[in-house]
């Protein structure tokens, strides 16, 4: 058996010229090679506007790469399309700010993907909506539309609509943008159990992607990081690279925004 | 964006004829103009047969999600309109037929009623005129809803959830607006040609029920029933698509989605005229 029949790599990138997707014809990261492998937990932080988002819809074959390629369960993305559908609903993914459906409520929109793919009608779903409503601690807010809650509770239904089809890659775009002190911690302590196996999805152990402007709250010498930096994406390492770089980048994401003086 | 509608949008986001550095000049412009059009002409085709694909393709897929879109889109261009319905067809009754009774009367001409009538309210003011009534409640809402939704990122949301966006959002919208249509254009021409009767009635026109509906039935053939259920589908389709289209066309900005809904009801009230115009010509063939 040589190596490409046997590809471990949940996301594997190789020379991805990453595109915006605002313009296809612009690259906003050049020559990407990453390779994410089952059960890591990756950070990738960036200024704003560096390209974070692109990279990780890139990541869930939501977008392609201009040149090189990506793939994902070593399927490349560029063949995405109804065949495909098992493989990308292995993947899971969390937008900056949720992205909900404003015309549904928060309990339709974490029960549409359950009812869509399984076909399923709204009283068939809604036991397993309900459990996923109090494990999020949506429950009060099942009938509110989303823009009459706030951000925190956004985010946590769009996580719980990422994670209703139990996907075995999680990406989520700076998820703790907009949080609170009490929900950061909420979703830092439910990210790591999800990684560790979470009792709800039966222990399975997530691989997990997170996009972040600020490298400080994602601290643990487990996980990985990778930072974007004037369209170049280079790979730190382990907490202690990160610690240790002399970078300025990574530096300024330690730093967080507390350093800035006027 | 990928799948179909990026399929759809890859001709529409060429950008090449409006970057394009050409000298100032009448020609200059005119020829912009035309390629714009030529490439929303193309943009439409090709989202229109993408639809009609997915349509045919998914008519099976997650009937307990579909069902209840579609019957919600069917409510909302047919049931919610009947009141403004039943309004318009009293004033076209009254307008336009009981008008045309009383002065066909006055000259004695009363035995082209039947023709008149199945030209004038079943083959053209009746499914013309209900098309522009859906296009201005139900098509404008589409554009904003689909423009909004757009903007605000709900259109990759449901990519990244597997769902594919012209199956949950484009098809119901579809089905809705042909199937409101056919159906308020019948409500609309019998309403219109009963309360045109009863304003005659009240003029004074010597006609008894029972001849008035006669000469309407004598003049209608087959054809007129196969056309107008055609037609009016036609319409609903293109109004649909067109709003849609427009809505969901290029990454749009909450501020542009005004701009776009006034473009998307004219060129709504162009298409339904084209369509309208391909059905005189059947008319005529046959």
């Amino acid at each position: 058996m040589n190596e490409s029949d046997f590809n471990p790599a949940v996301v594997a990138m190789r020379g991805a010229h990453i595109v915006s997707l605002r313009d296809a014809t612009f690259a906003v990261v050049s020559d990407v090679n990453w390779t994410v492998l089952p059960g890591e937990f990756w950070v990738v932080a960036g200024q704003q506007h560096s390209g974070k988002s692109d990279l990780l819809m890139h990541a869930a074959g939501l977008m392609t790469p201009a040149r090189g390629s990506c793939t994902v369960f070593g399927c490349d993305t560029k063949d995405f399309g109804e065949a495909q559908i098992a493989e990308r609903l292995r993947i899971g993914f969390v937008f900056s700010g949720g992205k909900l459906f404003n015309h549904l409520t928060l309990a339709e929109n974490i029960a549409l993907p359950l009812r869509y793919q399984k076909n399923l009608s709204e009283a068939e779903a809604g036991g397993k909506v309900q459990t996923f409503l109090e494990l999020f601690e949506l429950t009060p807010f099942a009938d509110a539309v989303p823009s009459s809650v706030a951000v925190n509770w956004r985010q946590r239904a769009a996580l719980a609509r990422a994670l209703i089809l139990q996907p075995e890659l999680l990406l989520l775009d700076n998820p703790l943008d907009g949080l609170g002190g009490r929900h950061r911690q909420w979703l830092l302590d439910f990210l790591n159990q999800l990684w560790n196996g979470h009792h709800a999805f039966v222990g399975l152990k997530m691989t997990i992607i997170v996009t972040a402007d600020d490298l400080r709250p994602w601290r643990d010498p487990q996980k990985k990081f990778a930072v974007l930096d004037e369209k170049i994406f280079s790979i730190v390492g382990s907490w202690n690279s990160v610690a240790e770089s002399r970078d300025q980048i990574v530096k300024e994401l330690l730093a967080g925004t507390d350093s800035v003086t006027l | 964006m990928r799948g179909n509608l990026g399929k759809a949008f890859d001709v529409a986001n060429t950008q090449v004829f409006r970057r394009a550095a050409l000298p100032k000049s009448y020609t200059d412009v005119v020829g912009r103009l035309l390629f714009r059009f030529l490439l929303t002409v193309q943009g439409l085709g090709a989202f229109a047969l993408i639809t009609l694909g997915v349509i045919v393709k998914k008519f099976g897929v997650s009937p307990s999600v579909m069902q209840p879109r579609i019957r919600a889109e069917i409510s909302r261009a047919g049931i919610a309109l009947m009141p403004m319905f039943i309004f318009i067809a009293l004033a076209l009754g009254f307008v336009v037929v009981g008008q045309t009774v009383s002065a066909l009367a006055k000259f004695g001409q009363i035995n082209y009623l039947g023709s008149t009538m199945v030209i004038v309210i079943v083959r053209e003011l009746g499914p013309l005129l209900a098309a522009m009534l859906v296009l201005a409640r139900v098509g404008t809402a589409h554009v904003i809803e689909l423009g909004t939704a757009r903007a605000l990122g709900e259109v990759e949301a449901l990519e990244a959830l597997g769902i594919d966006p012209v199956h949950y959002l484009i098809v119901p919208r579809v089905i809705g607006t042909a199937l409101g249509i056919f159906a308020l254009t019948i409500y609309l021409i019998i309403g219109a040609l009963v309360s045109g009767y009863l304003f005659a009635f009240l003029q004074d026109v010597p006609l008894t029920p029972g001849d008035y509906f006669s000469e309407i039935t004598n003049a209608l053939t087959w054809l007129d029933f196969v056309l107008l259920a055609l037609k009016t589908m036609a319409f609903g389709f293109f109004i649909a698509i067109v709003t849609c289209y427009h809505g969901l066309a290029q990454p749009l900005r909450l501020e542009e989605v005004s701009g776009v809904a006034v473009r998307a009801v004219t060129q709504g009230v162009v298409v339904c005229v084209l369509v309208d115009a391909i059905f005189i010509v059947l008319y005529l063939l046959t």
